[in-house]
Order: C-alpha cells, then sequence, then structure tokens
C-alpha cells in the first residue's frame, strides 16, 4: 500500500517539476498571485528560486517532517510547521512552486553579518527589535508572540503563580532571543540569569538544576515538555508589558526590495486567515498553562 | 658619515615608510565597497559608549575567575612539573603519572573540557557536588592550563644547569631541599615570560565560560550583539582584554629588569 | 683494614662512564690533617676522583671509607655524609640568585637546622677572616672571579666538614686572581684542614701537600713527598709529565 502512495507521489512531483520547468515565467500559473510581484520581477539571488536561510536543528513546532541531512530534527522543506507552512505559502504567492523553494542552514548568529547573504530572506523565530531594524531589513508580522517559563515538576518553581513569584529563581534564556530580555527588564530576577549559545546547551542546564526556570517563547514549551525534557512541565505564560506586542518577522539584508513583495504576501495572508489557519493547525497547544501576572 | 647620523637617518626612512604603509592601508579600506556596511556594523560609537557599561560589570566576572583560577594553575603546575623531576626508578610511578596528565589535558580542547565538566558533572547528581557554572569553569580550566605550566616549569627546571643541583647535594641538602632553595628559584625566574603568556592566554580563555551560561563580559557583548545585529560591543570587550593586558605585560618586563639588575654585573648597554 | 685515623680510605675504585674507563683501581689512604695533591693530565680521572668520594658519582667497584665509615655501602644516608665532606668546584658554583651571604649560610641553616642568627654569625666570622666581609650582601655575579672561589670556599667550610676536597679550583681564574685562593688554602692547610686537592698548580703542591700523587690513565702511577715527586720521579710518565709542565714556564 505505502509502495503505492510513494509512487504515486513521485509521478505527481514530476509532473509539478516538469510543469514548472517549462513555464517559470507565467506568472499567472500560481493561484493568488500578487500585482507587480512576478518571479522575474523579484530581486531573488537566483532566477526563479527562493532561497530561504534558517537554524540547524530546526525544531517544532516550527518545523516538522523527518530530518534529511543536514537537517537534524526537522525537514524545513517538508511544509510542515508552523513556519515551513507560512514560507511556502508565501512562495506560493509570490509565483513560485514548492520545487522553486531552496533551504539553507545558516546559525542565527551569522544571519545578520554585514556584507552579502547566502539567502533572499531568514526565517527562524525573529524577533522584531527596532535596534535590529537599523541593521537588517524586517517583514512585517508573521507571528505574535508571547513568552513561558519551563520548570521542572515538582520543584518550587513549578508552583509560582506571578511574575513576582519568579524573582528569586535563576533563569535562563537561548541568546538572541528576547527571552532574556524578558528576563532582565520584566521579571527583574534578585540572582543573575544564565544565557546559553544554543537549545539543547539551555535545556541541558535546565535537566542538570543548574537553572530552575526556562523562559522559551510559548509555542516552543511543545517540543521542550514533550520530547526534551518530560520531567517538565510549563509554569506560565508571560505577556509583553507595555505598548506593542512582541513579533516574529523574516529577515532580509538592508533595502532589499523583496520584502515589499513579502509583506503584500502576508498582508493579504493575514487578510484572508491563512495565517491564523496555520496557526490552530501548527501551534494550538493543548491544556493551555496560566497566564502569569 | 658619523654613527649618529646613519643612525638618525635610519629612523627617519623607519618612520616613514611605517607611516607611508599605513596610509596606503587606510585609503584601501575606507574606499573598498562594503566599507559603509563594515563601518556602521562595527564602529557604532554610540551603542559602544551604550553597551559598554554592562560588558564591564560581566568583565568583573572574568577577572574573578582568573585571578582565582591563576594561582591554583601556578601552584598544582609547579607540583606536576617537580613530580615529574623526580629522579631514580622508584618514582616511576609519579612520573608517569605526571606526564600522561600533561598529554591529556594539553590533548583535550579546552572548549570540550568545559563542557564535559560544567555539564557534566552536574548531571551526575552526586550529593554534595557543586552546580555553579563558575565553580566547574575554574576547575576546567585550572586542569587544562596547569598542564601547559607544568611544561612551561619543566623547561626552567631543565634549563637551571646541573652544577648548581651538584653544589647543593654537596652541601648535603636534600633533593627536595635542592629543588626548593637552589633550582626551583632560579628556573621560575627563568620562565616568567612564557608563565605570563599563559596567564594571558587563561584571561581570553575566561570567556569559554559563556558556553555554561554564565554571563561574562564575552557573552554580555554577544547578547548586546545579537540584540541589535550590530558587532560594535565586541570592539568593547576587546578593548576591555587589551587594557588588562598591556599593564600585565609591563609589569612582567619590570619584573624580569629588577632580577636582572640585582643579581648580574653590569650589562651592555 | 679501615685505619681508625684515617680521614678518607679508598679502596679499588672503579669508575666507567658507559665504556670509558675512568678510574681502574685507585686506591689511597688520607690521614687526618693530611693535604694530598692530586696531579697528572686532564682527562686522568680527578675530578671523578673527587666527585666519587663525595658520592655525586655511583661507583662500579671498589669501597670508600670516610672517617671509619663505609660511604659506599647500602643504606647509607647520602646527605649525611656530604655534611661532613665539603667540595669546591672549577667553576665556583655559587647560586646566582642569593646573596653571598646567603650562598653561605644556606647549607648551615637547612642541612644542619641552625637558627638564623647563629648561621649568620657564622658565616660573617668566616667572610671577615677571608677578607670577603664587605661582600657579604653581593650577589656572585658583581665579584671578581677570585672573590667567587674564596666564596664558594667558606661556604664549604661553613659546614664544617671533616673533609675538604678541591677540584681545581684556580683553573678557572686569571692569573692575578690565583694568588689570594691559594693563599686561603695554605692558610687551611696550616689549620690542620684535611684536605685532598686537584690541581695544575705544581709550584703550589709543592708548598703545601704532605704527599703529591699522580694520576695517569685511572691510576696512582706513583705517590710519594712532594720533594721526591718534583724533584726525582721514578715513573718514566712521571718524568715526562713534569718534563712538559716545566717546559710550559709553570714550574
Amino acid at each position: 500500500m505505502r509502495k503505492a502512495l510513494i509512487t504515486c507521489l513521485a509521478l505527481a512531483a514530476a509532473l509539478v517539476v516538469a510543469a514548472t520547468a517549462s513555464g517559470r515565467t507565467d506568472a499567472t500559473k500560481a493561484a493568488g498571485a500578487i500585482p507587480g510581484c512576478s518571479p522575474a520581477s523579484l530581486n531573488l539571488l537566483a532566477e526563479g528560486t527562493l532561497t530561504i536561510g534558517t537554524d540547524n536543528p530546526a525544531f517544532p513546532p516550527w518545523w516538522g517532517g523527518t530530518p534529511k541531512k543536514p537537517w537534524q530534527v526537522s525537514d524545513p522543506a517538508s511544509g510542515k510547521g508552523y513556519e515551513s507552512a507560512v514560507a511556502y505559502q508565501i512562495a506560493k504567492r509570490l509565483g513560485l512552486a514548492k520545487g522553486d523553494v531552496k533551504w539553507v542552514a545558516v546559525p542565527f548568529n551569522n544571519s545578520f553579518k554585514p556584507g552579502k547573504k547566502p539567502f533572499d530572506f531568514y526565517m527562524a523565530q525573529v524577533s522584531y527589535k527596532p535596534e535590529r531594524a537599523k541593521n537588517v531589513t524586517f517583514s512585517t508580522a508573521y507571528y505574535y508572540v508571547d513568552q513561558a517559563v519551563v520548570g521542572i515538576k515538582g520543584t518550587p518553581i513549578a508552583s509560582v503563580r506571578s511574575l513576582a513569584g519568579l524573582r528569586k529563581y535563576k533563569l535562563g534564556a537561548q541568546i538572541g532571543t528576547t527571552s532574556y530580555e524578558y528576563i532582565v527588564k520584566t521579571i527583574k530576577p534578585t540572582r543573575q540569569p544564565s544565557v546559553f549559545d544554543s537549545n539543547a546547551d539551555a535545556v541541558a542546564a535546565l535537566k542538570n538544576k543548574q537553572i530552575d526556570g526556562l523562559v522559551v517563547d510559548y509555542p516552543s514549551t511543545g517540543y521542550i515538555t514533550g520530547v526534551q525534557v518530560p520531567t517538565s512541565k510549563v509554569v506560565g505564560r508571560l505577556r509583553q508589558a507595555g505598548a506593542g506586542r512582541e513579533y516574529f518577522g523574516l529577515i532580509f539584508s538592508r533595502g532589499n526590495v523583496l520584502v515589499k513583495c513579502v509583506d503584500k504576501a502576508l498582508t493579504a495572508m493575514k487578510a484572508d486567515g491563512t495565517l491564523a489557519r496555520l496557526e490552530r493547525i501548527w501551534l494550538a497547544q493543548s491544556g493551555g498553562a496560566p497566564v502569569l501576572k | 658619515m658619523t654613527r649618529g647620523g646613519d643612525g638618525r637617518r635610519g629612523v627617519a626612512v623607519a618612520l616613514a615608510s611605517t607611516v607611508v604603509f599605513f596610509a596606503v592601508l587606510a585609503v584601501v579600506v575606507v574606499n573598498s565597497p562594503g566599507w559603509d556596511e563594515v563601518k556602521r556594523a562595527f564602529f557604532d560609537w554610540q551603542l559602544f559608549r551604550e553597551s559598554l557599561p554592562a560588558i564591564a560589570e560581566g568583565f568583573k566576572t572574568n577577572v574573578k575567575i582568573f585571578m582565582i583560577a591563576e594561582v591554583f594553575i601556578l601552584a598544582f603546575a609547579l607540583v606536576l612539573a617537580v613530580m615529574r623531576s623526580l629522579k631514580g626508578p622508584v618514582f616511576f610511578p609519579i612520573r608517569a603519572l605526571a606526564t600522561v596528565y600533561a598529554d591529556l589535558f594539553r590533548g583535550i580542547p579546552t572548549i570540550l573540557v568545559i563542557y564535559i565538566l560544567g555539564f557534566g558533572a552536574p548531571a551526575l547528581q552526586i550529593e554534595g557536588v557543586p552546580t555553579s557554572t563558575i565553580f566547574w569553569g575554574i576547575v576546567a580550566l585550572v586542569l587544562v592550563y596547569s598542564a601547559y605550566v607544568a611544561e612551561v616549569y619543566r623547561a626552567g627546571i631543565e634549563s637551571v644547569h646541573p652544577s648548581q643541583e651538584a653544589a647543593a647535594r654537596s652541601l648535603g641538602l636534600s633533593g627536595m631541599q635542592s629543588m626548593r632553595f637552589v633550582v626551583l628559584p632560579q628556573a621560575v625566574r627563568r620562565v616568567i615570560p612564557p608563565l605570563l603568556n599563559d596567564f594571558i592566554g587563561l584571561q581570553k580563555d575566561t570567556a569559554l565560560i559563556a558556553l555554561l551560561g554564565t554571563v561574562e563580559a564575552f557573552r554580555q557583548s554577544q547578547i548586546d550583539v545579537a540584540a541589535t545585529f550590530n558587532y560594535t560591543p565586541y570592539l568593547a570587550t576587546a578593548l576591555l582584554f587589551v587594557l588588562i593586558t598591556i599593564p600585565l605585560a609591563r609589569f612582567t618586563d619590570w619584573l624580569v629588569a629588577r632580577d636582572r639588575r640585582r643579581q648580574q654585573a653590569g650589562r651592555l648597554a | 683494614m679501615s685505619d681508625p685515623g684515617a680521614a678518607l680510605e679508598i679502596e679499588g675504585l672503579y669508575k666507567s662512564f658507559g665504556k670509558l674507563e675512568v678510574l681502574r683501581g685507585i686506591d689511597l689512604a688520607v690521614a687526618e690533617h693530611e693535604v694530598v695533591c692530586l696531579i697528572g693530565a686532564s682527562g686522568s680521572g680527578k675530578s671523578t676522583l673527587l666527585r666519587c668520594v663525595n658520592l655525586l658519582e655511583p661507583i662500579d667497584a671498589g669501597r670508600i671509607v670516610v672517617a671509619g665509615e663505609e660511604i659506599t655501602g647500602r643504606g647509607v644516608d647520602v646527605n649525611r655524609i656530604r655534611r661532613g665532606i665539603g667540595i669546591v668546584f672549577q667553576s665556583f658554583n655559587l647560586f646566582p640568585h642569593m646573596s653571598v651571604l646567603r650562598n653561605v649560610t644556606l647549607g648551615p641553616r637547612k642541612a644542619l637546622g641552625l637558627g638564623r642568627p647563629e648561621a649568620e654569625a657564622a658565616a660573617d666570622a668566616l667572610l671577615e677572616r677571608f677578607g670577603l666581609a664587605e661582600k657579604r650582601d653581593e650577589y656572585p655575579d658583581r665579584l671578581s672571579g677570585g672573590q667567587q672561589q674564596r666564596v664558594a670556599i667558606v661556604r664549604a667550610l661553613a659546614m664544617r666538614p671533616n673533609l675538604l676536597l678541591l677540584d681545581e679550583v684556580t683553573s678557572a681564574l686569571d692569573p692575578e686572581l690565583v694568588a689570594e685562593v691559594l693563599d686561603v688554602i695554605r692558610e687551611l692547610a696550616a689549620g690542620g684542614m684535611t684536605m685532598v686537592i686537584a690541581t695544575h698548580e705544581m709550584g703550589f703542591a709543592r708548598d703545601v701537600a704532605s704527599r703529591v700523587c699522580f694520576l695517569d690513565e685511572g691510576t696512582i702511577l706513583e705517590e710519594g713527598p712532594p720533594a721526591q715527586i718534583f724533584s726525582a720521579p721514578r715513573e718514566p710518565r712521571t718524568q715526562q709529565f713534569l718534563q712538559r709542565i716545566v717546559d710550559a714556564g709553570r714550574l
């Protein structure tokens, strides 16, 4: 049964490739095309190909599917996971097919270095910040994000119910996430928080009880509590204080005009409910954790 | 042409050619196509001023770590070096142990030692074993650097002429006494420059503790860099490290010169 | 059998360095207060012999007895033996990182366990006696060769040895500095110190020795009172050696 299914899929894929190979510049082929944003007119690295960069490993729920080398944990090209799904939607609206999308692994720290970028845009749960926007160009929001605290079940931090209650614990966050800033500016703990190079290190520190609580964006807590540290749970969600909710944007090299078309695609996706639908599919969390105030 | 005249002309030529070289280099760099972007990404002075206080605060952690670590390193490495210099077949196990230690800890990359001890030791969950990252960071640095510094001491010990030990033993001093009063004082004085070298290396390697989560100068600058997508905070960190290195190097020069002045008859100018 | 009155007895001493046999059966007895001079060509084994007596070199065969005790036996406390034997080297071997005073007091304080005031008082007395009092706080590198060697002798004397070994102690000195060192040794001999002196200074040996031994290729070829050795040597090789010395104008 499975063999037959795979054969069918392979055939379908071959047909798609054949079709798109011959009519790449035909803008009217793709549904929902944006005026003025045909593939030929886009400022792409490689003609007719959308090159997207993201970090490796690619974690759920942002990415899904079985990883293929060099990717680990998930496969960005699978179309599964919120970010992958959003990426392919954007491609579709720019008149590009699934096969026209290429993925490159770029560590977060390399995504904003000056000089020519190896991608058209970078997508890896990067939060917009005005300071960052001086050095790169951001798209509009494709996800509004809440932070959350993860702690080991049965430890004192697990029973905290308020923001103030978190203050006396040793908290940790991953570098480059706004989680650390959230800890320092909003939670204001009495003990110096720790910052880790990677998700793996942060999770190891949590397991080792070198930190009491890990602050991370809320959607990522599913993978952490479900797979990486099964003895942990979400202590609570943290809402932004003050004006302007935190959001994720795509990163472009400074002044790249491609962002205009991508923004149009994202705006359309918001307007017609596509983003909301993808959120429901990939980011719905069961047993919502309490919001800590 | 007098010798003074030759000398002056030589200095003038050297100065002039250095200035010209750097001027040409500056012109090439400033006119390169990517210069504006690089300037903005690395030399944002306002960001430099803003990020410096927090980085300096984190730098205190680096200083604390290398001050504590260096004390233990100098002591432990000396023990290792003396262990290796023990003569006679009865001491073979001790010599072998010290040799294996030096090979092992010079062989394993420091970053791995920090990872293995910093994340591995607390993971064993043994009662009473500290989980503090600073503690394990210091332990890791001490273990690694002692291996290198022990070799420096050993070079110093072996550079002391055997006739010194012979003279000391002839007076009836024991091997340990001769080592302690005659050989080591001379050996250590001779290797002060390479000891300083290793100390300076240690100061930089304290940044590796960031891997364990500790927010010290490098990590703090990394946080600022990630928050702004601008690399200027790294410059601030670099500056702080250079600022402590320079006085240390001058102090060492002074130490060596003072020793020479005291012990030796007039040197040629 | 050991002679209880002998300060030093060497019997059948053999010493090789690898394949090179340097000492081939040395027999020598030195009585208390005797001054024995060893003469001979370079490589004849004079230095090696002295270093063996001081246990700086392990011996291959034979025995050495110092003040009635066999020092080459098993289980001997080498450090204790060395405290009773002083040795002065050709290249002085002063400790460059210590002042003259500290060079002299190191042994008494650490090996003999003397307190600091006691050791320094004794050191000052010795330095005074040999005209080095004003150099007590100087570092060795600032002294002339002759002064350094005199300090080395004082350093050895500070341990109150029963036997003093002097290994070509003037060979590294400029000629004008040799005299001051020889004067010190003369004084020690007059004071009754038992000494074994390896030397090239034939005139000095003739003056100060109670007995002269000519070493040739690892054995004592001839020994006797200086008058006999220098005026009427019996062995042809001794004659040859002394003739060469005379020709070089050193006798």
